[in-house]
């Protein structure tokens, strides 16, 4: 040691045992030293309260599967929905008018995001690409009701009634700004080296867009949209009054029709969970596990695909 | 662009017409491809432009839609407590307490329970036990076992990401058929025994504010241990090192210094579940009882904004639709101010960070 402070410095100690005057015990660890025991105790408690937080989620599954397994069979994926009293009926046409909405709302929103996500990654920082942005974050923190009181405002107003167009636009908005936001992310991650090798070869920027950027960038994308997806399937609010609910097919004179009130899965737990009918309600879990199901197989597929792309 | 890194054969001027050749790897983009590179672009940057119209859109017509009511009602409309369409007589005060009561109260409960899970994820709590039990085996080094304590994590952090991918709907189902039936007996016990404390002044006899606080603290729970869970993961190792070379335990070092340094980004995740949580319609419309009441007793039902518009805008009037327009608006309005907030503090905690690891 330096002789910077001499002191402190202790005289030279003749003793041989240099730790003579430390208690050892001290430097162990033990329960009945009250910094240690706090410690120990609230890792107890935050392990405690992580399983406490899984309780819903198991009391979810556990209830979804018992109340909506009983159900489920196959003539509730192809009959209507039963009138109050009635017995049997099923759900055919909540998954039928889900699918088709949701399809739509996807047609609508997944150019958009892509095109605006390779806009953002072409503009990068400059003044304009940063209130695009801005404007897809906006967009992600609308809650989804007002999603539907603007399709509310648009489409059924201007329309004059109820439809499929009108819940899948509004399920559009939704869908938005999470593929635009991902799709910018996996395009950004594509490697500079890629690019300037594109650049390199002569090719303009569409050609480097649609041969290199889109194509390596793909996996993530895919991903972004399928978490949309996922999002828009579950989603009830901006179709309870755009799409309303229908008890019929989304079929006029033996053609897809899609200016008609659609019937969808999310809006029909939400309607048969109000009613007191037994069979009602029967119905309502089951759809809500094919729901789940749905919403979940999407979403997992969404992950494996990014966990793909990260490997 | 960068500029090309392999220097062309025919380096014509832009906008000419390349040399005709046949073995040429790299060649000066063709007039018709010139055309729709700038047309592409343009296409993209018009989607752009139409992204953030479609925000101005969706507020202006909402406030449009809006302004035959704002006329009518004014201010008073925030104030006013009754609402009956057939008298006209339209107020959202009980909607607006109801919304900011519900939210309020599940956040608090979330975020104890959001944190908590984030530092058990980020301490890696679950993998150290499963490797000291691993460990008595001697198991741990096991090829297969081995890997154990990392896949459990792994599936710890997906079970939590689940939790938010269960549609608001399938969560207000359980609420009515799993949640106020288990809570009931124990909500009508509190009020028997303790009912001259305001907060359990009424009988549950149903959906409630209790009932709709507890499912919407589960809704707001992955989105709060999601954003702690990055912010306490990305603290700088070295920090968490140095608190423990100074003798520290594990949760002096926890809360001394590693929440503090994650506390803006914890603030920031808790600011956006909040803004969830005013937005959130369909579990709260299923629980909370929908009658327009203040009350601060928690099994008393009551109303929210986003419910209100659910449970009206189906049968409207033109004349309704405008006073709906009006909640919606005010609604947007508190919601996208919750929002900006919260990234804009996102966004400082992230480059503050980054800031400390350079």
């Amino acid at each position: 040691m330096s002789a910077g402070n001499p002191s402190i410095s202790p005289p030279a100690m003749p003793e041989l045992n240099p730790f003579a005057g430390v208690d050892f015990s001290e430097l162990e660890r033990s329960l009945r030293r009250p910094r240690t025991l706090l410690s120990v105790l609230l890792s107890l408690l935050v392990s405690g309260m992580t399983l406490l937080a899984l309780i819903p989620l198991f009391s979810v599954v556990w209830m979804l599967a018992w109340r909506g397994g009983k159900k489920l069979t196959l003539e509730v994926f192809t009959q209507l929905p039963p009138a109050p009293l009635e017995q049997g009926g099923g759900f055919g046409n909540a998954i039928v008018g889900t699918l088709v909405m949701v399809g739509i709302a996807a047609l609508i929103s997944v150019p958009l995001g892509i095109m605006s996500a390779v806009f953002l990654e072409q503009a990068k920082e400059s003044r304009f690409a940063q209130v695009v942005r801005f404007a897809a974050k906006t967009l992600t923190g609308l809650p989804s009701i007002l999603a539907g009181v603007f399709a509310y405002g648009t489409i059924v107003l201007l329309t004059g009634g109820f439809s499929a167009l009108a819940g899948s636009s509004a399920l559009a908005v939704l869908m938005l700004p999470t593929i635009i936001l991902t799709a910018e992310d996996a395009i950004r991650m594509v490697p500079a080296k890629m690019k300037e090798a594109a650049a390199g070869m002569g090719a303009t920027q569409t050609q480097t867009v649609w041969m290199v950027l889109l194509p390596t960038a793909f996996p993530g994308i895919l991903t972004g949209i399928m978490l949309a997806i996922a999002r828009a399937a579950g989603e009830t609010a901006p179709l309870l009054f755009t799409a309303l609910f229908s008890n019929y097919w989304l079929l006029s004179r033996g053609r897809l029709d899609l200016m008609q009130p659609t019937a969808s899965l999310a809006v029909l737990i939400y309607n048969f969970a109000g009613m007191p009918f037994e069979n009602q309600l029967e119905l309502a879990w089951a759809a809500a596990l094919v729901l789940v199901l749905l919403v979940l197989t999407t979403n997992l597929l969404g992950q494996a695909l990014s966990r793909r792309q990260v490997q | 662009m960068p500029k090309p890194l392999i220097a062309m054969p025919n380096s014509a001027p832009p906008g000419a017409l390349p040399a005709p050749s046949g073995n040429q790897i790299a060649r000066h983009p063709s007039r018709a491809q010139q055309l729709v590179d700038s047309a592409f672009r343009r296409v993209c940057y018009g989607f752009a432009v139409l992204t953030v119209l479609l925000v101005v859109f969706i507020v202006l017509r909402i406030a449009l839609a809006a302004g035959p009511a704002m006329r009518q009602y004014g201010v008073g409309f925030l104030t006013g407590t009754t609402w009956d369409s057939s008298k006209g007589l339209h107020g959202i005060l009980p909607e607006i307490w109801g919304t900011m009561y519900t939210s309020v109260l599940a956040l608090v409960i979330g975020t104890a329970f959001g944190v908590a899970v984030a530092i058990f994820l980020s301490e890696g709590y679950l993998g150290q036990t499963v490797f000291g039990v691993l460990k008595v085996f001697r198991l741990h080094l096991h090829p297969v076992w081995g890997k154990l304590p990392d896949r459990l994590e792994q599936l710890l952090r997906n079970l939590v990401e689940l939790l938010a991918a269960i549609p608001s709907v399938v969560y207000g189902l359980w609420g009515i058929f799993v949640v106020i039936p288990l809570i009931r007996p124990a909500c009508n016990w509190l009020h028997l025994k303790v009912g001259w404390l305001p907060l359990f002044s009424v009988d549950l006899s149903g959906p409630g504010i209790l009932p709709a606080v507890l499912v919407l603290s589960i809704m707001l729970l992955p989105t709060i241990t999601a954003i702690s869970t990055d912010a306490l993961v990305s603290v700088p190792p070295k920090l968490r090192m140095a608190a423990y070379g100074l003798g520290a335990t594990r949760w002096e070092t926890i809360l001394a210094v590693i929440i503090p340094t994650a506390a803006r980004g914890i603030v920031g995740g808790i600011i956006l579940a909040f803004g969830r949580a005013l937005g959130e319609t369909m579990a709260l419309a299923m629980l909370v009882g929908n009658s327009n009441v203040i009350s601060v007793s928690l099994f008393s039902p009551a109303n929210t904004l986003a419910a209100l518009l659910a449970n009206n805008f189906p049968e409207a009037g033109p004349k309704q639709v405008a006073v709906l327009m009006y909640a919606a608006l005010v609604l947007l309005g508190i919601t996208l101010l919750v929002n900006m907030a919260g990234s804009v503090i996102l966004q400082r905690a992230s480059a503050e960070l980054e800031g400390g690891k350079a």
